[in-house]
């Protein structure tokens, strides 16, 4: 692989109590890599996120970002140091507009990342921006608990994007979508990639997952039993047995 | 309205109501003025915390006792002015509410409710037991009967505690449009989503447990010099800590408007009620207002206005 490796993941483990969540997990990601991660429901996918973005710490292993350990930091210095994620279920400030939402990232991950303090008139633009990025741009005043499942879906990745990453963590932005709107967040995806930014994309829609990714890992009980090409992953019958059985 | 507006537009509505005072020459004035104004002060300071940043304190009397009792530690060292005495005071909150926030703030909900709670036993078990300032005999204060430049020294109190209203409101309108007010209100909404956005949780849990301590003990330090004997069971009075909270709730948790209405509105019918009915009316009105207004107006007056204004643009 040419391009530097943004991310790397070595031998992370995470219990809780006497169940292991993750077990000696390694991967690394490139920079501007697309890579998927799925795996069956509670075989420590959001685990894997929660440890890369701070919000849980990891045991024993390493995670480095652009060459830096970061274990041990907190999650809102993971975000300034440019990883966001999206939460699996929306977890919007429920008192703040939905242009307020964007402002917490812009306020306190991109401007303490690059040490300008921005006016209310550009932080306000920019918010305008990225809400008609996502569509959002009429509910701009509105409480997000007035949008809908799938607005709130957007409004959760419009938050990420905005605290302007480089490594962007996606935990299923498309959950109970339609076809046509995950085509929508896909095609939005794929132009943030085109940007530059490096994207994990947690997914249980395996069209999703199989078109956009450029490297998928398959997390099965806490362990990373495959790490290859989609067209690979869905070959390898390890995969095949843990999600279909024997 | 800018900032710096607001900042004058205050200290214009505060001279205004020092002027308008000195046309009333009741002295009774003057007394049940400045509970108001104290009350003011103390729904304010919840509010940064309850309001703004979601962590509900069940401890304002031990903070606002604390400010109290340093006044009265002072009064028996040196003699300072007043002012000086509420900063110290204040100072000394400050400083409990930093170190109470270090140790509680990993607590959320109604367990940081209950350990705010147990703060204001220990303090006072601690105050009760500490012979130097009276124990649970109180102490007495031997105010001044005359200021130069104001005469009468219940006058020149109402002074100083309208301007620490007026500099309370002033502060929390200015957190309220700042950037640490946008990071107060996504904690409250969500700690856990403000901290994976960028905003340092505990930096910012701890700048408001400070500083609403530290108001507080400002509100606390002339009490001794305002009833002239202190004892724990009045500056520890459950009437601080329940008023403190209903103010805030009865006027809206949101704006700075809320405290300062729920405050005026409250503080006022106490101190007529203790003049007309008794004042063991008091909590029992503050009671029926809480569960009145939480069932009509659950976001408070503010609330109710935002509401009503609201379905008049739609």
């Amino acid at each position: 692989m040419s391009a530097p490796t943004l991310l790397a993941v070595e031998d992370l483990s995470k219990r809780f109590g006497g169940f292991v969540a993750l077990e000696a997990v390694n991967f690394s990601v490139a920079e501007g890599e697309r890579v998927g991660l799925i795996g069956p429901n509670g075989s420590g996918k959001s685990t894997l996120v929660n440890c890369l973005c701070g919000t849980l710490q990891n045991e024993t292993g390493t995670v480095r970002f652009a060459g830096q350990a970061i274990d041990g930091l907190p999650a809102h210095r993971r975000v300034r140091l440019g990883i966001a994620r999206s939460f699996q279920l929306p977890r919007p400030f429920a008192t703040l507009s939905v242009g307020d939402n964007l402002r917490i990232p812009l306020l306190y991950a991109v401007d303490a990342r690059t040490g300008v303090r921005h006016s209310k008139a550009e932080i306000d633009a920019r918010c305008g921006e990225l809400l008609s990025l996502m569509g959002l741009a009429d509910k701009a005043a509105r409480p997000p608990l007035e949008l809908s499942q799938v607005e709130m879906r957007k409004l959760e990745l419009a938050r990420a994007i905005a605290a302007e990453p480089k490594l962007l963590i996606a935990d299923e932005a498309m959950a109970g979508l339609s076809p046509s709107e995950v085509d929508d967040i896909l095609a939005l995806l794929v132009r943030l990639n085109e940007r530059g930014i490096t994207i994990i994309l947690i997914e249980h829609i395996m069209r999703a997952v199989m078109s956009f990714s450029e490297r998928v890992l398959v997390l099965v009980a806490g362990r990373k039993i495959a790490d290859a090409r989609p067209e690979d992953v869905v070959r390898d019958p390890e995969v095949t047995r843990a999600y279909l059985g024997e | 309205m800018g900032n710096g507006t607001f900042v004058l537009a205050a200290a214009v509505a505060g001279a205004a109501v020092f002027g308008l005072s000195l046309l009333i020459h009741n002295e009774y004035f003057f007394f049940a003025g400045y509970v108001v104004l104290q009350y003011i002060v103390l729904a304010t300071a919840w509010n940064i915390l309850g309001g703004y940043t979601g962590y509900v304190n069940f401890g304002t009397a031990a903070f606002f006792a604390m400010g109290a009792y340093s006044s009265v530690v002072l009064y028996k060292l040196v003699s300072l002015p007043l002012p000086v005495l509420m900063v110290v005071g204040g100072a000394i909150s400050g400083i409990v509410g930093f170190g109470t926030g270090y140790l509680t703030l990993r607590l959320r909900g109604v367990y940081f409710a209950i350990a705010t709670l147990a703060l204001a036993v220990v303090v006072q078990t601690l105050i009760v037991n500490w012979d130097f300032v009276g124990g649970a005999r109180g102490a007495y204060i031997m105010r001044p009967a005359q200021v130069p430049l104001f005469g009468n020294y219940i006058q020149y109190l109402f002074l100083v505690m309208l301007v620490l209203a007026v500099v309370a409101l002033v502060t929390a309108r200015t957190i309220e449009r700042s950037r640490l007010g946008y990071g107060f209100s996504a904690i409250r909404d969500d700690e856990l989503a403000a901290e994976a956005f960028g905003v340092p949780t505990l930096r910012l849990k701890l700048l408001a447990t400070t500083l609403s301590g530290a108001l507080m003990g400002m509100a606390g330090a002339p009490l001794p010099y305002y009833v002239t004997y202190l004892d724990p069971a009045s500056g520890f009075n459950l009437a601080y800590a329940v008023n403190s909270i209903a103010m805030p709730l009865i006027g809206g948790t949101t704006t700075w408007v809320g405290p300062l209405i729920g405050a005026v509105l409250l503080g006022t019918i106490q101190q007529v009620a203790t003049v007309t009915i008794s004042s063991a009316a008091n909590l029992l009105i503050v009671g029926l207002l809480l569960v009145g207004f939480v069932i009509v107006a659950p976001n408070g007056i503010v609330g109710l206005f935002e509401q009503h204004w609201r379905a008049r643009r739609a």
